[in-house]
């Protein structure tokens, strides 16, 4: 486990983690990118909504194998921030009307294969991701 | 990230390099920003050395095209988008809202 400071500027540790354990892992370029993708919205959010306001948030990163998928999971004490109550963002819409939130959250759903949040009073808040290769 | 601004008669183009993310967006928008602030809203970003793009940098984008299109004053437009932010902005239904280049003589051309 990895424990970053919950700051925007950590963000690229965390893309280069998840990173290493998928190219050690066999899944392409390709896929990568999509990994580094959802774990940079991921952390984006809890630094954003669940660390809101604060600036000693602490985040907690896991990433491994696990057969052929790769698990991240992500763990902090913020705010409660559930992924799966953010709407969805309407792709269709034209400019104006175009929402600017939920795109990260839609984007991890549509990159990773399942992910999964959990949070409990008292012990955090986590998130859970994987993705199967190939 | 690291942005360059080069004026063109008819439009601006914006050279962005490196990695867009929450850490870099607001850097990255108030490039838009200078640019429209001073009253030119024809823009040209140049994506060729850009090598990551998350949803941050896409909110950016968008509103500045908001910006930009506002009254029919202009438009943003991206040129030479590597693959990998291209199937993102795909995903995200961006690629609809954005016209795409692969010269930018020819991005520069359309304005």
């Amino acid at each position: 486990m990895n424990t970053y400071p919950a700051r925007f500027e950590y963000l690229d540790e965390i893309r280069d983690l998840v990173a290493q354990v998928a190219r050690r892992g066999g899944f392409t370029e390709k896929e990568i990118y999509s990994i580094q993708l959802a774990a940079d919205e991921a952390a984006s959010n809890i630094i954003e909504h669940a660390y809101e306001g604060t600036t000693d948030g602490i985040l907690q990163v896991t990433c491994e194998m696990q057969g052929n998928e790769i698990f991240i999971a992500m763990h902090d004490d913020g705010k409660p921030f559930d992924p799966s109550e953010v709407k969805q963002p309407n792709l269709k819409a034209d400019l104006s009307e175009r929402q600017i939130g939920g795109l990260g959250v839609y984007l991890m759903r549509k990159l990773m294969d399942k992910v999964q949040y959990e949070s409990k009073p008292g012990a955090g808040n986590l998130l859970t991701m994987r993705k199967r290769r190939g | 990230m690291e942005i360059t601004t080069q004026e063109f008669k008819h439009c601006d183009m914006l050279k962005v390099k490196g990695r867009v993310d929450s850490a870099t967006a607001q850097q990255f928008t108030q490039g838009l920003e200078a640019i429209t602030n001073a009253g030119r809203f024809k823009i040209a970003i140049d994506m060729s050395g850009l090598e990551y793009m998350s949803s941050a940098g896409f909110r950016a984008l968008l509103a500045s095209q908001r910006v930009c299109k506002r009254y029919n004053r202009g438009e943003l437009v991206l040129v030479s988008v590597p693959e990998r932010i291209r199937e993102a902005l795909e995903l995200a239904g961006f690629t609809e809202l954005f016209k795409t280049f692969d010269d930018p003589l020819k991005a520069v051309g359309n304005f």
